[in-house]
């Protein structure tokens, strides 16, 4: 069977019980079988039902990315491994909150191009801005190549989630 | 009953008894003692107290390989857990269902260094199937019958469950089996329907079909072995083994091919080569099975049943993968195969079997007899036809002695042959053999070992003579670790570093220290008289066979080469030689 060996980057939604150990579950999963992890997203979706949704971004071969769904969907505790990359259109979303520290004309131009990415100020002081961006995970690569020169100090960003287009639920 | 106040410890034992279980195997500690109070208390369950908690994990997969039954372990909190690692994850590797339950530090020492206290979820997390903390003394019973369902369901496997010490002691409630329903795991057993009639159409139209079949075929139970042998001479292809498919069809079947991959048959790996159509059953394209993987199987295409999605194209990409139990899949591909009556390609199939029994003529395992000393094939050859006829089980330690009774011993019924393959564990075979012979107290149990490997474990013949159980060890002493010698040998120029077994113990007397009766055979024409003895006491035994030191395993495809690159021994003229050459490659293989 002839396969590709192109690198590929997966986006998967997975659907867990939320049990302590699942997520040390899933990560060693990934780093024991040597699989890559470029995003990690974790929080629980449905308390009544005790379910969280992992999102993670993965990049490999076809035949690995085969490999981490079906070793996924192998947990005990695993409801659900979707594939968004492949199942039809889907958004991606990431957050980050960017600390730009400065005075005068950078300041202002750091505000300027915040605008532009519809960023929200979220604290000020006299020398710095904290900006709430969301968005792609380009978009916001964007982002914050353009406000290194403007004296960006500190970044936190969430890493990528994710969901179908669409009426279907996962 | 279920409302009577009940503390975890009784909890605990319930569950066990409504689970059929009969037999644990553990060692107490501080952190189970409230556990082993209660079931000094009670008749229905028993304790088998090993010497060594990694003996009681191999026991309890001897047990369950034996039975089709999960095997039951308790420990103590730290270093009792901590000694279980080994065979849990040989247990993983193998797909051999058991519980292991571990003691804890009690929830509020959790996390403080307690005494004896080890992240046991942690540590055993990537060699189980699933582990557990309980917590919560209203989550026991849903716990421990949801460990036995992923133990035994699905591929089956090692699960934990941690249990801390306040959970053992204070009050809980009981729930019985029939009202846990697991939340997520639901493993698929039915194949496909579309997939097995195409894998019919791919049957019908081979010319080189062979089926390659494995543990799966062994775990799935006895009635897919029956199966299988239906498949098989329905089609009449012929079927090659993996080192854990043993006995799921009769060695002696003209259709067997013997055992495949790096110490297989010349004719099961030429086949294998040469094949067009491969029908993998319940195995998983181990490496030691595909050598080098792009040259494995060229011209094939390949089916694969696996219960375990993971399995598929993992190594080895396949034309058309299934889904299901080895069982439920053969059963349905023999009523997909007799209601299209397949007209197969005679002609085809005739020349097929010229060639597999020409590679059948040069009798790979053939070796050159000794005069003086006692050959390892010759020893095996010998017991085997002393047993034969008997009700026996044969347990393995790790090496050449495992590999010679892979190729010498014959197989007839699934569940006889316990061996650590996926892990390849030394200290293995003797204490599986002591679960094998508890759970077939009349049956006959042979851990063929090697000198090294046996020392892994010992202390377990204290364990077999306090419960009189008795299991033969059947050593293959080439006062080496012979497997190592062999790779240097063939790999290393010869050096042989840190492989020569020094100070051995001898081992009559050490047979004689644990109240066994120790045998020793160190000439051909002891052999035979030994082998009796030996099967004639009803003790335990340790027959100490000083056999030829620097023999080696034949054939044998060195790693990093292909199927067809196979080094034959010095007994085969007609082949080449073992040409000791390994690729650059093969060399960082294991
Ligand atoms: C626990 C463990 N340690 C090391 C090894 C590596 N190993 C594989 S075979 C072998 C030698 C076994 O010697 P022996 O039991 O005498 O068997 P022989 O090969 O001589 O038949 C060793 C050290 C292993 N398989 N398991
Ligand atoms: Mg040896």
């Amino acid at each position: 069977m002839a396969q590709t060996q192109t690198v590929e980057r997966h986006t998967i939604a997975v659907l867990v019980d939320n049990e302590p150990g699942i997520l040390a579950r899933v990560v060693g999963l990934f780093s024991g079988r040597g699989y890559n992890i470029e995003s990690l997203t974790v929080a629980e979706v449905d308390a009544a039902e005790r379910l969280s949704r992992i999102t993670v971004v993965t990049s490999g071969t076809p035949m690995v990315i085969e490999q981490i769904k079906a070793q996924l969907s192998r947990l005990v505790p695993v409801h659900k491994v979707s594939d968004l990359t492949v199942e039809g259109p889907h958004i991606e979303r990431e957050l980050i909150l960017v600390k730009v520290a400065g005075t005068g004309e950078k300041r202002v131009e750091s505000l300027r191009i915040a605008d532009v990415f519809r960023a929200r100020v979220v604290d000020s002081t006299i020398e710095s801005f904290v900006f709430e961006v969301t968005g792609s995970t380009e978009k916001l690569d964007a982002f914050i190549n353009l406000m290194r020169p403007l004296g960006l100090v500190d970044v936190s960003r969430t890493g990528v989630v994710a969901i179908a287009r669409g009426p279907k639920p996962l | 009953m279920a409302d009577q106040p009940m503390t975890g410890s009784e909890v605990i034992l319930k569950a066990l008894v409504d689970q059929g279980v009969e037999v644990i195997f553990g060692y107490p500690g501080g952190a189970v003692l409230p556990l082993y109070d209660a079931m000094f208390k009670q008749n229905s369950l028993r304790h088998i107290l090993v010497r060594q908690e990694g003996g009681a994990v191999h026991a309890a997969e001897g047990y369950a390989r034996s039975t089709g039954k999960v095997g039951v372990v308790l420990v103590t909190s730290g270093p009792g857990a901590t000694n279980a690692v080994t065979g849990l994850t040989d247990a993983l590797m193998d797909s051999i269902p058991i519980v292991c339950l571990t003691g804890q530090v009690p929830t509020h020492l959790i996390g403080n260094d307690a005494f004896q206290e080890a992240d046991t979820t942690g540590i055993t997390r990537p060699c189980t199937k699933h582990n557990y903390l309980v917590k919560d003394p209203k989550d026991l019973a849903r716990v421990m019958h949801e460990a036995f369902y992923v133990a035994r369901s699905g591929r089956p496997g090692p699960v934990v469950i941690d249990l801390p010490k306040d959970i053992l002691v204070g009050a809980a409630s009981y729930v019985p089996p029939e009202r846990v329903k697991h939340r997520s795991y639901k493993p698929q057993v039915k194949g496909d329907l579309r997939k097995i009639e195409a894998a019919v159409e791919m049957m019908m139209k081979a010319k080189r079909p062979v089926f390659y079949c494995g543990g799966g075929v062994v775990n799935s139970g006895p009635a897919a072995s029956k199966l299988l042998g239906q498949l098989v001479h329905l089609t009449g292809f012929p079927c090659t083994l993996t080192l854990m498919g043993l006995g799921a069809f009769p060695a002696s079947d003209p259709q067997f091919l013997g055992m495949l991959g790096m110490h297989g048959t010349y004719e099961a790996n030429l086949a294998m080569h040469g094949a067009d159509l491969l029908i993998n059953v319940g195995a998983r394209f181990d490496d030691r099975v595909t050598g080098r993987l792009n040259a494995f199987s060229p011209n094939s295409k390949k089916i694969h049943i696996d219960i375990d999605q993971s399995s598929i194209n993992k190594n080895v990409a396949v034309d058309l993968p299934i889904v299901g139990d080895a069982g439920h899949v053969l059963e349905d591909l023999i009523k997909v195969w007799k209601a299209k009556q397949p007209k197969i390609d005679q002609k085809a199939h005739k020349a097929w079997w010229t060639q597999i029994d020409q590679w059948r003529a040069r009798d790979c395992l053939k070796y050159k007899p000794g005069k003086d000393v006692i050959k390892p094939q010759y020893a095996l050859q010998r017991l085997y036809e002393a047993i034969k006829d008997r009700d026996h089980y044969i347990t393995t330690e790790v090496g050449q002695h495992q590999m010679w009774a892979a190729q010498y011993l014959k197989f007839e019924e699934p569940n006889r042959w316990m061996t650590s393959g996926g892990l390849g564990t030394m200290g293995y075979g003797l204490p599986a053999a002591m679960g094998v012979q508890i759970a077939h107290p009349k049956a006959l149990v042979i851990d063929v070992a090697g000198e090294a490997s046996i020392l892994m474990n010992i202390q377990e013949m204290s364990t077999i003579a306090q419960y009189r159980l008795p299991v033969k060890v059947f050593i293959l002493n080439n006062e080496y670790m012979g497997m190592v010698r062999q790779w240097q040998e063939l790999l290393h120029g010869g050096r042989y570093s840190e492989s020569y077994m020094e100070s051995l113990p001898d081992f009559v007397k050490l047979a004689e220290a644990f109240g066994a009766v120790g045998l020793r055979a160190s000439k051909p024409d002891e052999l035979d008289g030994v082998i009796k003895e030996m099967l004639a006491t009803d003790k335990a035994v340790i027959a100490d066979i000083l056999v030829d030191k620097t023999e080696n395993c034949f054939p044998m495809i060195p790693s990093g080469a292909a199927h067809n690159d196979m080094l034959l021994g010095p007994g085969d003229e007609s082949g080449k030689p073992a040409d000791k050459s390994v690729s650059e490659e093969g060399m960082v293989l294991v």
